[in-house]
């Protein structure tokens, strides 16, 4: 019996619209992601309570890249051979720049700094317990339904 | 102001390449050559500081000890500095407060390292609050792959090109020719770059700086001491920026995957910016005092990027400069004159080290072969993981 899952816990939701979960400090209201507890890293805050919050779902290409060569342990490869990928940095609204694997398809040839990107939940590898997910980012040039637009993200 | 100064009695290196030895042996030849250099007697060394290697075992861990071991207990005092890529910068700054409380005379610091083939890869073991770790299982993100995000940046923000960041290549080839400290000695032309396999696009094999085994070392004392003993050639250390960021760190750093928000706000200077600045202001002088830079080129776009973060140009303004020719020995303020890491490839904790042993040749006129005439100041720039700053003015 296999289920497919996130590859790691607690740090994206999926579903229609899956986000990013980060927490934000329920004194300063700094956001934070990943997810933070027991006190605030906002030099000028002495918080210690969270509440979790889920990220804007778009944001802008900060800068992106790829792998041409296939990363080291513990990065578990998807295929056999390795196909190679792109990864992207997106600036959220929130103002928070956030790496991730651009969508499957996808590559630095599609991207541009500036672009709108979209969180998307994909498969990064298969293990004994069925298929592993994590967030990527996927131009929304490709996406054909409307959507909101971020606001504040340069 | 010489209030702060320290002295370099002495500097010295093991040849940087892949010789797959025992660290220890080649911080031992470092060590020896720096102490011959500056004619003081291992017995007479009172403070040995050791940069830390991670892939070494506990002898990496507590390097100093090691090292002290190694060249015979001597009773010395002794510290051992972790700072990634700075550790080199922290373990001189260690060294330094001590001689400038007066609590030691003579100082030794060394850093060494042996590494292995291929991508740096983090320790062993299942780590999942570990952002080094997570960064290769979630993400597959290698240290490339952050280099070739601030490229990219680059190209689409500045319109710099692929064959910008090559001719980098070109220039620190150039200048490494002759050092026989450097691992790589050829000349390289801008099409063996842009030849060469993609990386991390846009950066190519040749874009991106390989790690090697070598070893650096360097004698501090006070000014007082070097005056008495007439050691050094005059070489003062002005400053030692061991800077942490400002809150919002905004700017995606190797190895998190994440940034803090800007919404509050951000600071005046981004991180990398307040590393030079911060060694400008300890030192009491500017960008336009510097005769001669060493920065840290784990890419040659980075190269570009810190040229910009020391001020030495306006942002945006590095590649007019590579073109013109000011960045090369010979030009207004040449860069990494050593060959830099791109003919070194990188040996973590000895590389802040060897950065201060150029500039300190560089200093007294000894750089056979790649001399910038008449230099008078030269600054170091480099960044740790996890948040440290790196930058050494030396003056003479």
């Amino acid at each position: 019996m296999t289920a497919t899952t996130p590859a790691i816990e607690g740090w994206f939701t999926t579903g229609e619209a899956p986000a990013l979960i980060g927490s934000r400090c329920t004194t300063c209201s700094t956001v934070f992601f990943p997810r933070t507890e027991g006190f605030c890293r906002n030099p000028t805050c002495d918080g210690e309570e969270f509440s979790d919050t889920e990220l804007s779902r778009r944001g802008r290409v900060w800068s992106y890249t790829d792998a041409q060569y296939q990363p080291p342990a513990p990065y578990i490869p998807a295929t056999d051979p390795y196909v190679p990928f792109a990864l992207a940095a997106v600036e959220l609204p929130e103002g928070i720049v956030v790496l991730g694997q651009v969508a499957d398809g996808f590559t630095v040839n599609d991207i541009k700094v500036g672009d709108e990107m979209e969180l998307v939940v994909e498969t990064l590898f298969v293990d004994e317990t069925g298929e592993r997910t994590i967030w990527r980012w996927k131009p929304t040039t490709w996406i054909t339904e409307p959507a909101e637009m971020p606001g504040g993200a340069s | 102001m010489t209030g702060n100064d320290v002295a370099i009695a002495g500097v010295g290196m093991h040849p940087w390449g892949k010789w797959g030895r025992n660290f220890v042996s080649y911080g031992v030849v470092a060590a020896r050559a720096a102490l011959a250099d500056a004619g003081i007697a291992w017995t007479d060394v009172d403070l040995i500081v050791g940069g830390e290697t991670v892939r070494n075992g506990y002898g990496g861990y507590v390097a100093g000890a090691t090292f002290a071991q190694a060249l015979g207990w001597n009773g010395a005092r002794v510290a051992t500095s972790y700072a990634a890529c700075a550790t080199g910068a922290q373990a001189l700054d260690t060294a330094r407060a001590r001689i400038l409380a007066g609590m030691s005379e003579v100082a030794l610091v060394v850093g060494a390292d042996t590494t292995p083939k291929g991508f740096l890869a983090p320790n062993a073991g299942e780590r999942w609050d570990d952002p080094d770790w997570l960064r290769f299982r979630l993400l597959g993100m290698t240290n490339p792959a952050y280099f070739a995000l601030y490229a990219r940046r680059r190209m689409d923000l500045y319109g710099a090109t692929q064959a910008d960041f090559a001719q980098v290549k070109v220039k620190n080839a150039k200048h490494g020719l002759a050092n026989p400290n450097a691992r790589y000695r050829k000349e390289v032309a801008a099409e063996d770059v842009l030849n060469s396999a993609i990386v991390a696009d846009p950066l190519h094999l040749l874009d991106i700086c390989a790690t090697s085994d070598g070893a650096a070392a360097v004698i501090l004392c006070s000014t007082a001491y070097a005056e008495k003993h007439g050691l050094g050639g005059g070489v003062r250390i002005k400053a030692i920026s061991t800077v942490t960021p400002t809150f919002p760190n905004t700017v995606i750093d190797m190895p998190l995957m994440s940034t803090e928000s800007s919404a509050g706000g951000v600071p005046e200077q981004t991180f990398k910016e307040s590393i030079g600045a911060a060694a400008y202001e300890e030192a009491g002088i500017g960008p336009e005092d510097v005769d001669v830079a060493e920065v840290y080129d784990l890419s040659t776009a980075l190269e570009l990027d810190w040229i910009e973060d020391l001020a030495l140009c306006k942002p945006g303004e590095a590649e007019q400069l590579l073109r013109n020719g000011d960045t090369t020995i010979g030009g207004r303020i040449p860069v990494n004159p050593s060959g830099g890491l791109a003919c070194f490839g990188e040996a973590v904790p000895a590389q802040a080290l060897a950065q201060v042993c150029e500039l300190t040749w560089q200093l007294r006129g000894q750089a056979e072969g790649r001399q910038v005439d008449g230099a008078r100041v030269g600054i170091t720039a480099n960044q740790g993981l996890f948040g440290h700053g790196s930058s050494v003015i030396l003056a003479r």
